[in-house]
């Protein structure tokens, strides 16, 4: 609660700093913002909801950063491989395409003509028969559904579909 | 003047080959202007609306090789809309009906299309060369004209176009009798490519130094194409994802072992990072390595890679490497002369990357340093006084911080100072871009120090005129300035009409400049074309009264001696 308090103030201090002639006040807004969260970087630790609020605004403006389209497709690397146990060839998605975990299953489960089902977290996938896991940046294999799906997104390098009775670590854990 | 006869004196010209010595040598006298167009094979055109080619071929009937350049850079950025200009067909044309002999073509940020690819492949017999920068509207088909016709092709040259992929046949183009590729590069294509044709094409190239491959080229045929080619000296990675044991892996092994002349490696664009040590072996030979488009290559194989080679003159590489990584590489490549690093993580919170630590040990670790562009999130006037100290030598400084009009992260300063400080001690500085807070002042130290300035690259920074006014006022070398969201308007832009003379070109969008403004600076010099570009509403722009006070979005302004281009399309108004 304190820390909200300072960071009104330091909104009303930043107005100096940053203000340039003729400048459209959602620009404005963001240098207000972005000097907040330059300074909350150096003295408090939870400032996660401020920085995900400027990225929008980053983003909308045009041309920014000075990187060539090319670059920027590159580099949110989003094709995974995905296998299903059984089948006889792989596939590849674009995570980019989907937006949560239930689009990305429905994807799956048309794509391999199999039901997976709905996640839950106590029990993973249970009932389904099959069991959707993905490997991360790190090389650990990992459940699907645990984590927020942008974190997944940005962190899946490939697909999984276990067959259920391949998969009994999971469930005799729960 | 002349105490030698015409050919002697041709002969001694042939050794000079700059384009500016040879424009100095054509200025001398009547005679020398003579002798010097007669000889001249290569010509340089910076921007391909200051001069038409009847009266480039009127002047240089002999012209060889010939570089156009087309869009303004910042069209690089999306700001510049795809059907503004830039068209190369008409300069084909015209150079098919003069029959004049042209070898070499190499295009920047133009239009091309596959009519004018047909058109150049079947007109010069001796055609050789071929490299396309940043370059649109061709398709796959235009490739393939160029293999079909062009008997002594040697370098077909991609980079970074956007190339509409067919998915054709064009490498199986190139007739049996095509033995002459020296520079092959296509990786920026998107589709599949027919491997076997690929493979047949290396074998039969024993001149073959530079291969390019796209994505869609695996890690066995990789194999299979540098044990055709050992002699390769620069390489481009498509695909490189296998498994460390197999078969093609261990052939990619003794493949790689065997090119000991390799010099150059990029690509990896789709890359699993256990692999790269299979490179290893030839690394110590490295002296170009660019990994900027290696997403997936980071950590700690980045670092093993990096540590071998250690005399790398020029790295490419994403902001991954991390600070921590920039130390290794600034106690690794002591013969490092070019830095770039971009910007991996556009869309996050930007919690990895790199910050002005990074930069101040590349700067203190690499004294041979000259060329560095830089995407970091953060940066302080202390580290750029550092940096300027520790490299006095930088002929090009590029710094983005990704937040515009961030200040000086620990003092909150602007970043003034810092930027003054380059420019004060890095008397050779030819190319500048900075960012972050930026107030008048940095335009005052620029004007005063950046004697050789001929490039200068503004965004979200000064506070009035007089900004613009110091840079235009003491950068006697400014070439080609780009202003964008800053707030310089009609006083500044209209100050000193004959200094645009001078330069090649000037861009302002988002500034404060307005209409009439422009009007008037057209008005005043007729030799300049005065573009501007107004997407959103077309007839706003024509009405007069007080509409002429309203800010002009874009404008582009560049010398020429033709006149107004006849092809700009309806949203482009030249005043």
């Amino acid at each position: 609660m304190a820390y909200e308090k300072v960071n009104e103030l330091n909104l009303k201090d930043t107005e100096l700093c940053l203000g340039l002639p003729g400048r459209t006040e959602e620009i404005k807004e963001e240098q207000e913002v972005s000097c907040v969260k330059s300074n909350n970087k150096r003295q408090f630790e939870d400032t996660r909801e401020e920085e995900e609020s400027t990225p929008p605004t980053k983003t909308q403006i045009v041309g920014w950063p000075p990187v060539r389209s090319s670059r920027k497709n590159n580099n949110s690397v989003s094709y995974v491989k995905v296998s299903m146990d059984g089948a006889p060839y792989l596939r590849k998605i674009d995570l980019k395409t989907y937006k949560n975990y239930p689009e990305l299953l429905k994807a799956l489960e048309n794509m391999f003509k199999v039901t997976i089902g709905e996640y839950c977290e106590r029990e993973g996938y249970k009932g389904s028969g099959f069991v959707p896991t993905y490997e991360d940046k790190d090389g650990d294999w990992m459940l699907v559904g645990d984590v927020p799906w942008d974190m997944f997104s940005s962190s899946c390098k490939r697909l999984r579909i276990m067959k259920g009775s391949d998969a009994p670590a999971l469930d005799s854990s729960l | 003047m002349n105490y030698f006869p015409d050919e002697v004196i041709e002969h001694v010209f042939d050794f000079v080959t700059s384009h500016k010595d040879r424009n100095a040598i054509s200025l001398v006298c009547k005679s020398w202007y003579k002798i010097e167009r007669f000889s001249r094979q290569k010509v340089f055109i910076g921007n391909c609306y200051a001069i038409n080619p009847e009266r480039l071929l009127r002047r240089f009937p002999c012209l060889k090789s010939l570089t156009l350049k087309g869009k303004p850079h910042f069209a690089d950025f999306n700001l510049v809309p795809h059907e503004w200009g830039g068209f190369v067909l008409p300069w084909i044309e015209a150079l098919a009906r003069s029959r004049v002999g042209l070898e070499e073509l190499r295009l920047k940020r133009m239009v091309v299309t596959d009519e004018s690819l047909e058109l150049l492949s079947r007109s010069f017999v001796n055609f050789k060369s071929l490299v396309l920068v940043s370059c649109e509207g061709f398709t796959t088909d235009g490739l393939a004209s160029i293999a079909a016709n062009c008997r002594h092709l040697r370098d077909l040259d991609l980079q970074e176009n956007e190339i509409d992929d067919h998915r054709g046949q064009w490498l199986s183009c190139f007739p049996d009798t095509c033995t002459t590729l020296v520079t092959l590069n296509f990786a920026c294509l998107e589709g599949e490519t027919n491997l076997v044709a690929l493979e047949r094409l290396v074998a039969r190239s024993p001149n073959l130094k530079s291969l390019k491959l796209n994505r869609a080229v695996p890690l066995d045929a990789l194999a299979r194409l540098m044990a055709c080619a050992p002699q390769i000296v620069d390489l481009g990675v498509g695909s490189y994802e296998n498994d460390p044991d197999s078969e093609s892996y261990m052939k990619l092994k003794a493949a790689i072992k065997k090119c000991t002349s390799l010099r150059s490696l990029s690509g990896f664009l789709e890359a699993a990072p256990h692999c790269l040590s299979a490179f290893h072996p030839i690394c110590h030979n490295l002296t170009s390595l660019n990994l900027s488009y290696a997403a997936e290559i980071h950590g700690s194989h980045l670092i093993k890679l990096i540590q071998h080679c250690k005399k790398l003159q020029r790295l490419w590489i994403l902001d991954s490497i991390g600070d921590k990584g920039l130390e290794v590489v600034a106690s690794t490549c002591k013969e490092l002369q070019e830095l770039r690093v971009f910007p991996s993580d556009l869309l996050g919170g930007g919690n990895t990357a790199v910050t002005e630590e990074g930069l101040v040990a590349i700067s203190a670790g690499c004294p041979k340093l000259h060329s560095i562009l830089y995407f970091c999130q953060q940066m302080t006037n202390a580290a750029l006084v550092t940096v300027a100290k520790n490299c006095p030598n930088f002929i090009r400084f590029r710094l983005c911080i990704l937040e515009p009009n961030k200040p000086d992260h620990v003092t909150s300063q602007p970043l003034d100072e810092g930027f003054g400080a380059i420019v004060k001690a890095c008397k050779s500085l030819r190319r500048l871009s900075h960012s972050g807070l930026l107030t008048d002042q940095v335009f005052l130290y620029i004007g005063m120090y950046a004697n050789q300035l001929e490039m200068l690259s503004i965004a979200f920074a000064g506070d009035t005129d007089k900004g613009m006014l110091y840079v235009l006022n003491g950068c006697k070398k400014m070439k080609k300035l780009e202003i964008r969201d800053s707030p310089f308007g009609d006083t500044a832009l209209l100050a000193d009409v004959s200094k645009y003379e001078t330069m090649r070109s000037l861009w302002m969008s988002s500034c404060e400049v307005t209409l009439s403004g422009c009007k008037r600076l057209a008005q005043k010099a007729p030799w300049l074309n005065v573009e501007i570009i107004n997407e959103n509403d077309n007839n706003r722009m024509e009405e007069n009264g007080h509409e002429g006070r309203q800010k002009v979005d874009k404008m582009y302004l560049y010398r020429t001696v033709v006149g107004t281009r006849m092809d700009a399309p309806p949203f482009v108004w030249i005043l």
